[in-house]
């Protein structure tokens, strides 16, 4: 008798270290997201002001803000997502409508998901040898377009599965009244999935706001705005990676605001993802 | 009569030819994604053989990395990718598997959405806030505090001196290497949590009725069931670890040298593109920086397809 209770609260033990273990790990987890976004707000907060929104980037010891960052990043932003939305919402559209079962939608769908977690350095090299080699200086256009390689995979990967997610019974009463595949696609499967394909979209601008890598040697960097999209652009990554490695406190200042502009604008936006695919979710 | 016939079948007509032609556009998309793929091998391939035509094999062996000379060896930053993973792999998993043991077992209902959420968003913040954040707050507080403990500690062991070796800098393996394990903790736990969520309550609850407690239920039930999928959330995790770059470059050293502490600085694979690429001078330099890109994508890329196949087991398997 004496024995069982003996391995009785050893068990006991084992499970009290193992859910103290737990409760500390979460803690764990949730301690570096509140350092982090705290540090972001007591750093970043004081140098926010009007001036970073509506100056250029100074020189070291001048008085400046952000301004041409924060609309090249726009700019690209806008740009890659141009080019990336509809390739990935045509390419979801073959993989969930047309080759559900095909030999080919596996394959696609396996290429994808990889390309959703390579590394975006690796893709900034990539539209360096394709574009800025051939036409010999970096671009705008070049900083765009490997951004947009990076909105390519989330597009397709919720779009997909978004499309999945429509009842057959919609698609069989639209072919029962005789429309067109094409035209049923468009006007009700495109409808019924609506919400999370703009999740998918939310999501990618997410993740390409906060990019760094790919735009090193491709947009490169500006000290001025430019509208010149042949030339190099400023974009709030790249600027706030030079700023915050330069020795000097103002420069380091702007930088700190800029991360702080760069992280609740990111948070933001899949918070806002995620309430848009909620409802969407249960239904 | 007949002239109604006649616009029914141009409709027609004109209903398949567009038909035909979204359809064609949708499979042109879907191709595209497999042309960047190819692109994108082709291309760092392309890049790289003047590097690979100087050095041939031996690249991958060899240290020295020195413009001057022009002589490049990929084995420095090759070490320091590996080691920096490997330190983020052995915090994150272990972690990230008790953060979803908690998630799925003991927290309340109530709070289980906004915790998940809130470990999440640890992976939406983008890289290059980890890498100011470690730099100015992360590496002078292990400088202060950590690492003179730690080589203090470590300094009288035979075999872990070296581990702990040297001064402490602050920046360094160690610090890249923890940055990297906080990255990849949301992936990680989000996997496992939902692998764990799709084991059939049945299972639990047979096992409770036996009497097991909550840890031996999850131990002996949950993660036997789970394995191939927890294993998939790892590869992933160390995926993002070893391509990561805006991070580890903020706080690794950028030092081409393979120094046995994990106190010293280093560098990474992708530390080093994003730092010399723009200023290397000369095709050597260039060509040598973007085969170390192609060995850091055919390294990934293993890894993302090994984990994919393991999701895809499971996914079939849960159904």
């Amino acid at each position: 008798m004496a024995m069982k209770t003996g391995l009785y609260s050893i068990r006991r033990g084992r499970n009290g270290v193992a859910v103290g273990l737990a409760y500390a790990a979460t803690l764990f987890g949730l301690g570096w997201l509140v350092l982090i976004l705290g540090v972001l707000l007591w750093e970043g907060f004081s140098g926010l002001s009007l001036s970073v929104f509506t100056e250029m980037t100074p020189p070291p010891g001048a008085a400046g803000g952000l301004l041409n960052p924060i609309l090249g990043s726009l700019v690209l932003t806008v740009i890659a997502v141009v080019i990336g939305t509809p390739i990935g919402i045509l390419a979801g559209t073959y993989m969930a409508e047309y080759g559900r079962h095909d030999k080919l939608t596996s394959i696609v769908r396996f290429i994808n998901d990889i390309l959703l977690s390579a590394p975006s350095i690796v893709i900034g090299l990539f539209v360096y040898e394709i574009m800025v080699a051939p036409m010999g200086h970096f671009s705008g256009w070049a900083g765009a377009v490997a951004l947009a390689l990076l909105v390519i995979p989330v597009v397709v990967r919720t779009t997909e599965d978004m499309l999945n997610l429509v009842p057959n019974a919609l698609r069989e009463a639209a072919a029962s009244i005789g429309l067109p595949r094409s035209l049923m696609i468009m006007r009700i499967a495109y409808r019924a999935a609506r919400a999370g394909m703009l999740t998918g979209v939310l999501l990618a601008v997410a993740r390409i706001s906060g990019e760094t890598a790919p735009l090193l040697f491709t947009a490169l960097n500006n000290q001025f705005w430019s509208t010149d999209f042949n030339a190099p652009i400023a974009s709030l990554p790249v600027v706030i990676f030079q700023f915050a490695l330069s020795p000097y406190a103002d420069w380091q200042k702007l930088a700190w605001t800029g991360a702080l502009i760069i992280t609740f604008t990111v948070l933001a936006l899949s918070i806002v993802a995620r309430a848009l695919a909620a409802p969407g979710k249960q239904s | 009569m007949s002239s109604d016939a006649v616009a029914r079948s141009k409709a027609l007509d004109r209903f398949r030819l567009g038909d035909n032609l979204f359809r064609n556009l949708t499979r042109g998309a879907a191709l595209l994604v497999l042309v960047i793929l190819g692109g994108v091998i082709i291309s760092l391939i392309s890049g790289s053989i003047p590097a690979l035509r100087e050095f041939g094999f031996g690249f991958l062996i060899e240290q020295r990395w020195n413009p001057v000379t022009e002589k490049f060896g990929a084995i420095a930053p090759v070490y320091g990718t590996v080691v920096t993973s490997f330190i983020a792999m052995l915090i994150a998993v272990p972690v990230g598997l008790l953060i979803a043991f908690f998630l799925t077992e003991l927290c309340p209902m109530a709070l289980r959405r906004p915790i998940g959420i809130a470990i999440e968003l640890l992976a939406g913040i983008p890289s290059i806030i980890y890498g100011i954040w470690g730099l100015f707050v992360f590496a002078p507080f292990l400088q202060q505090y950590i690492q003179p403990g730690l080589i203090s500690l470590f300094g009288e062991i035979p075999g872990l001196s070296t581990l702990f070796a040297g001064p402490p800098y602050g920046i360094g393996v160690l610090t890249a290497g923890l940055i990297l394990a906080i990255m990849v903790l949301p992936f990680i736990t989000s996997i496992s949590r939902d692998v764990f969520d799709a084991v059939p309550p049945v299972l639990k609850e047979a096992a409770y009725g036996l009497g097991c407690t909550t840890w031996e239920v999850v131990r002996y039930v949950v993660l036997p069931y789970t394995r191939v999928g927890v294993i998939g959330g790892v590869m992933l995790g160390l995926g993002r670890a070893l391509g990561e770059t805006m991070a580890v470059t903020f706080v690794i050293g950028n030092a081409h040298r393979i120094s046995g502490s994990i106190l010293a600085p280093g560098t990474t694979i992708s530390a080093t593109i994003a730092n010399e690429f723009t200023e290397a001078v000369g095709d050597l330099y260039t060509s040598s920086l973007i085969a170390l890109g192609l060995i850091l994508f055919v390294i990934t890329f293993i890894v993302l397809a090994l984990a994919r196949y393991m999701l895809m087991r499971i996914e079939r398997r849960i159904g």
